[in-house]
């Protein structure tokens, strides 16, 4: 395939990768391989199965089938401290190093220079302020980690990384709340990497990056290898299709039909964002959203999807612009001020962010409508039950037992329960997060419609989803976002896949 | 849910249950209750209002418990409860005066309430662990209760302070009555009210809870204000029972008695779903662990282990892996027999 093969062999080389988890299977018979002295990045949205590869290569999951071969020889892994001593070695997001410590004993940690029993303190520190100089880090190795950035925690990683010798370096959503000169920085410290011959996975959503520093992809989707390419050899646009695919089956005749596009129309908007924004979340962005319309979201995952929809419940706080509701003078600045106003948003993140799982789906479904009532005004045990078999029968929710606990359910029905709590507040605004990710399609597919009916008795959705398909059959209007922007703002009369993939890979409106 | 909760309880009650067989075959006369001048006599009524200030304490731990937290200072709110309200008394020219006993009691119960709100505000606003947080107070309140009584044991003689904790209304024992009305107030505020939902659903995810409009910091908030209360009502019964304030040894270790009501209660340190009448049964065993171990004689050093053994083996019970293990060995116990007499033929 390329000339590289001839001249090196590979440092990795994962064949025939089969890992599964009771009832899904995460990656099935996939291939993987990385030479020395490059930069490989692994690509795929949610679910494709890239954190299973990793977690693959660095002994957390063991396969069920398939074989790595590390440097030439079989490895047996049986855990990460195998990986470890066999060279790969791993910078997770999250900074995994000790911040009450000084700089210098975290690179040094478990391999302090020795005089006799006792640690030679001196030859440790040399040695430490060796590897930083080596990175061209000019950060003193007496202090203490934790006062420095997150920038510069990520490099003192990879400084440790580099102190045990690491063959494979992966570095996962390293960039991810760095700013531009940061960035700069840590591909300065990439590239001499590069040149001692270190093979490094970086995994990345930002497609600029990718492009500036790796040489080669792998792209996965749903578990399974879509194929390996050099970086120079494929267009932004094919790799953006690669990634999100477009075969979604079964779902087609789920659609919005019957509503009539009124951008631009003489009814106020219920929602006004003007100037919007969160440093280190999402640039300022303007959008507005009426009753009856459903807008969707579109952009790869960390594309600034989640943030944008954050920052219109009042989840997370904007520090620019201002956020109009119809009807009220003064912004949300809580959750609660936001269902107040009739705003709900639903998290993608179900089992840390939305449901309450110990606790009864009756509970679940009444919470945020008694929360809304004050704590002292109860709803009546019958109310309640009421309630709750009602959104049962409404959403068809399984089993049909208002007493049974949410952590009982399957993620459909999870989902079904959290759908019902914010319903039964009447919201105005709905913002779904990823509302059908990892549930079943039947349940998918009575999800949407139940949106498009929503909307058809005048509520406004916002609707984010991984899937283009799905974002576009829903929406009247799509939004389109890349690298934490938003990019454009399009009424769904026919947009195409093909021109939102575009968007999303160029960020220039066609 | 009703049925589960009773099965999680059965094992607390059948250990209460054998404690004062116990107690029964050690001390014929146990369970007699005597009438004498119009008042209720006997060790069960002496196990009960001994261990009234302990359930007080357990039922606001429990709330606190129940919202991911700990309190470790409702000690050290025994303390100075007890010693804001002597010291009032002692030095009022006349302690004997029911408004002035009403004026003592009603500073203690504000000092403890300010307190709480401390505990509330380190917690809740500025997000200091719980165990942290709380044992600021629990080093520091001792120290403080010695300040307000300059070093002394502050004796007082007010015949209507010693009502609280040691006189009698309607025939029983004061300190009883007031337990059990704070007891029956929080459940009917807790379960009448939506507040023990909104509690529960705090302590089971705070941030999916933040996510659907519940005020997270002012629940919260309210639990550690909640247990003080608690606590100074069981200061001022402490100091009443004796009619002194010792600010060394009032209410010393009763955090730990209450935790452990609250655990054996079944009430999970996880936060999320408590049980108010589980903590009554704790509260109740460990109360009659400690009269049991006197009646028997057994020195206090003794009574620490003895103490322990029946908490492990309440906690033990309640284990559902330890239950799944003990059911497997008596199930493998009781085929052996069988298998033998496979052998032998």
């Amino acid at each position: 395939m390329s000339n590289r093969v001839g001249e090196a062999s590979p440092i990795v080389e994962m064949t025939d990768i089969t890992v599964t988890f009771p009832g899904v299977t995460a990656l099935d018979r996939v291939s993987f391989r990385m030479f020395p002295g490059e930069v490989h990045s692994l690509m795929g949205e949610n679910g494709a199965g890239k954190s299973t590869l990793i977690k693959t290569l660095t002994g957390v999951h063991r396969p069920d089938s398939g074989t790595i071969m590390l440097d030439g020889a079989r490895l047996h892994i049986s855990g990460p401290r195998q990986a470890q001593d066999a060279g790969v070695s791993t910078v997770y997001q999250e900074v995994n190093l000790l911040s009450s410590l000084t700089i210098a004993e975290n690179i040094m940690l478990g391999r302090e220079s020795r005089k006799g029993p006792l640690i030679d303190w001196r030859a440790t520190r040399a040695r430490a302020a060796e590897l930083l100089a080596e990175l061209d880090l000019d950060v003193d190795p007496a202090s203490t980690l934790g006062d420095h950035s997150l920038a510069v925690q990520q490099l003192v990683a990879i400084a440790r990384a580099i102190g045990i010798r690491a063959k494979v370096l992966i570095l996962d959503e390293p960039t991810s709340s760095l700013d531009a000169d940061e960035v700069a920085d840590l591909f300065r410290v990439i590239r001499h990497l590069k040149k001692r011959g270190v093979a490094i996975l970086f995994v990345s959503h930002f497609l600029d990056q990718v492009y500036e520093i790796a040489d080669r992809l792998t792209v996965l989707r749903n578990g399974e290898l879509v194929g390996e390419y050099r970086t120079e050899d494929i267009l932004q646009i094919e790799l953006v299709n690669k990634m999100i695919g477009s075969e979604y089956a079964g779902l087609d005749d789920v659609a919005r039909s019957g509503y009539v596009a009124t951008a631009g129309a003489d009814t106020d908007p219920l929602i006004r964002a003007t100037g919007l924004g969160r440093r280190g979340g999402i640039a300022p962005f303007d959008l507005t959203a009426r009753e009856g319309e459903v807008v969707g979201l579109a952009g790869l995952l960390g594309s600034g999807r989640t943030e944008l929809a954050r920052l219109l419940g009042a989840i997370d706080k904007a520090d620019a612009g201002s956020l109009h509701v119809a009807g009220y003078h003064k912004s949300a600045r809580t959750p609660r001020a936001a269902l107040r106003r009739r705003i709900a948003y639903s998290s993608e993140n179900r089992r840390d962010e939305g449901i309450i799982d110990a606790l009864s789906i009756r509970d679940n479904i009444v919470l945020a409508l008694q929360a809304d009532r004050g704590w002292f005004r109860r709803i009546s045990r019958r109310r309640q039950n009421e309630l709750a078999m009602s959104y049962i029968h409404a959403l068809n929710i399984r089993p049909a037992d208002p007493d049974v606990l949410v952590k009982d359910l399957s993620g459909g029905n999870q989902q079904k329960v959290l759908l019902a709590r914010w319903l039964a507040i009447a919201p105005h605004l709905l913002i779904l997060d990823e509302p059908t990710r990892g549930i079943d399609i039947g349940a998918k597919a009575e999800i949407q419609r139940l949106v498009i009916d929503l909307a058809d008795n005048g509520m406004a959705v916002i609707f984010i989803s991984a899937e283009l398909e799905e974002v576009l059959r829903m929406s009247n209007r799509v939004v389109v976002m890349r690298d934490r922007e938003k990019v454009a703002d399009l009424v769904n009369d026919g947009v195409t896949a093909a021109q939102v993939m575009t968007m999303i890979a160029s960020g220039e409106v066609s | 849910m009703r049925r589960l909760l009773g099965i999680r309880l059965i094992w607390p009650i059948v250990i209460l249950v054998g404690l004062l067989v116990l107690n029964v075959i050690i001390e014929p006369s146990f369970f007699t209750v005597r009438v004498q001048d119009g008042h209720l006599f006997g060790s069960l009524i002496d196990i009960l209002r001994n261990g009234s200030p302990t359930l007080l304490v357990a039922l606001g731990m429990t709330l606190v418990i129940a919202t991911r937290g700990i309190d470790l200072s409702v000690g050290a709110i025994v303390a100075i409860a007890g010693a804001v309200a002597c010291s009032i008394l002692a030095a009022s020219p006349n302690p004997g005066s029911v408004s002035t006993v009403i004026g003592a009691v009603a500073a203690a119960i504000g000092v403890a309430l300010v307190l709480g709100a401390w505990n509330g505000m380190l917690v809740a606003v500025v997000g200091v662990q719980p165990i942290v947080a709380t044992l600021i107070l629990m080093t520091a309140g001792r120290g403080v209760a010695m300040l307000i009584t300059q070093g002394q044991i502050i004796t007082v003689s007010s015949a209507p302070y010693k009502v609280i904790g040691a006189g009698y209304w309607i025939g029983l024992p004061a300190s009883i009555l007031i337990a059990a009305v704070m007891f029956a107030l929080a459940a009917v505020f807790t379960r009448k009210t939506a507040l023990g939902m909104l509690i529960e659903s705090v302590g089971v995810n705070p941030e999916a809870s933040r996510l659907a409009g519940v005020p997270v910091r002012a629940i919260v908030w309210s639990a550690y204000l909640f247990s003080a209360l608690c606590a100074g009502v069981a200061g001022i019964m402490i100091s009443s029972n004796v009619t002194a304030a010792d600010s060394n040894n009032a209410g010393l270790w009763i955090e730990l008695d209450a935790i452990l009501a609250v655990v054996i209660g079944g009430t999970s340190f996880t936060g999320g779903r408590y049980s108010l009448a589980g903590t009554l049964v704790g509260a109740f065993i460990i109360q009659t662990l400690t009269t049991t171990a006197y009646t028997i004689g057994v020195t206090p050093g003794v009574m620490l282990v003895f103490k322990a053994i029946v908490v492990a083996t309440v906690c033990l019970l309640q284990s559902p892996a330890f239950r799944a293990t003990a059911l497997r060995l008596l199930r493998s116990l009781r085929r052996k027999p069988v298998a033998e007499g496979g052998v032998a033929s």
